[in-house]
């Protein structure tokens, strides 16, 4: 299994919401830099932190009801999900020690 | 093969980084360029169609420029590591870089092209309201703005590109602007004049960003009389301007008084020796992609020279 998976409008309550891990959502759209270059280090945090977090890619292109719903109008935009609550908002892309440092109360 | 002192190493990744890299490569200089890990190909990355560089007649996106350059150095040998720099230690004949998972390489001599991180506007609901409304990034937020009223605020050559891009999507763009007349290339202007969807606040500064969960609208002042008006838009995108980023050498490395490196004469010598600087970083007055480029080539010339003494 892939390590990131995608979620989309029709699974996002599935995949997330009801989601019995922490969860971080990358909302992102092939057309933007900063998603592309952020999505490598997502990869990374997925991979050494998989006991602790998923991490779910959402296309913003493909998933309008999820976007409008959640007032998205930047990315990438992260959403840490917990219990079904957004705990954390993480909006641009950030380097990869900078986003463990946000990260940290859900990965320790 | 951390130990291995190396000729140069080269940070930032943008025009002026690349090109150095790519005279440095071509020198046998074998160096090593942090393109830095979610910046890597600096402002361009983030622009679409560049018109006004040299050699590419029918214009090219900013990312493809940059994914060329990139190519360019590497066919020439540059070693990249994709990766941040966090801190430098520059004086002294040795060198050292320490990048973001903690590695230290070390060199005789440094270039510096770090760039320039977007301004900003400095008002109490800026920050807040950014991702919900207020956004540095027309080409990737644009889409989100489909049908609707939005502003962007500055007057140079990223303002009015953002401002045409945008229009793809909006139903209406207002270009906030301090002045009456816009600094931007008169190209750009010409065509941001003549776009229907283009309406200008001259005379007019930001006061104040409004909006509960998402931007609302802003209250403008007008920078002659000192009247304020209310501009409703769901959007704010923010191009006034960009400043150096200096963060890693600063009481290091001699900067003036709006934090760009001071060089030496034409040359891209700083006041540290093996320590060159090109770019953004060291440009108040152009700061194109081509005298980037070339004051990338300097460093890189200078640096060999400096290598070779």
């Amino acid at each position: 299994m892939a390590t990131v998976t995608t979620t989309n409008d029709a699974n996002f309550e599935a995949d997330v919401l009801k989601s019995d891990t922490i969860t971080l959502v990358d909302f992102w759209a092939p057309w933007c830099g900063p998603c592309r270059a952020v999505a490598p280090v997502l990869e990374e945090i997925a991979t050494e932190h998989a006991d602790k977090l998923r991490v779910v890619k959402l296309n913003t292109d493909e998933n309008p009801q999820v976007t409008g719903k959640l007032g998205i109008t930047s990315i990438p935009t992260l959403h840490v999900y917990m219990g079904g609550e957004i705990v954390k908002t993480i909006i641009g892309a950030r380097p990869k020690p900078v986003l463990l440092r946000e990260l940290q109360p859900f990965l320790g | 093969m951390t130990s291995d002192v190396r000729n140069v190493i080269i940070i930032g990744s943008g025009p002026a980084g690349w090109t150095a890299a790519i005279y440095a490569a071509r020198a046998n200089l074998e160096p090593l360029v942090f393109e830095g890990s979610v910046t890597a190909g600096g402002a361009l990355m983030n622009t679409t169609e560049v018109e006004n560089f040299p050699g590419f007649r029918d214009g090219i996106m900013g990312p493809d420029l940059m994914d060329n350059m990139r190519a360019q150095a590497e066919r020439f040998g540059a070693q990249i590591i994709t990766d941040d720099v966090s801190s430098v230690s520059l004086e002294g004949d040795v060198k050292t870089v320490i990048d973001g998972s903690g590695t230290e390489y070390s060199a005789h001599s440094i270039i510096l092209a770090m760039g320039s991180a977007y301004r900003e506007l400095g008002l109490p609901d800026e920050k807040r309201l950014s991702g919900h409304g207020v956004s540095w990034c027309a080409t990737c937020d644009g889409f989100f703005f489909r049908d609707q009223d939005i502003a962007v605020v500055g007057g140079g050559d990223s303002a009015v590109e953002e401002a045409t891009f945008l229009t793809k999507f909006a139903r209406s763009v207002t270009i906030i602007h301090r002045r009456d007349e816009l600094r931007a290339s008169a190209v750009m202007a010409e065509r941001a004049l003549a776009n229907e969807k283009i309406t200008f606040a001259w005379n007019s500064a930001v006061d104040a960003i409004h909006g509960a969960e998402k931007v609302s609208g802003v209250t403008l002042r007008d920078t002659v009389t000192g009247e304020t008006r209310e501009l409703p838009v769901t959007g704010l995108f923010v191009a006034i301007g960009h400043d150096p980023r200096n963060e890693l050498i600063k009481g290091v490395v001699e900067l003036d008084s709006e934090g760009y490196v001071v060089t030496e004469g034409r040359s891209s010598r700083t006041n540290v020796p093996g320590v060159f600087a090109c770019g953004d970083l060291v440009d108040h007055t152009y700061r194109q992609a081509i005298t980037a480029a070339g004051s990338g080539c300097a460093a890189a010339l200078d640096a060999q020279h400096f290598l070779a003494h």
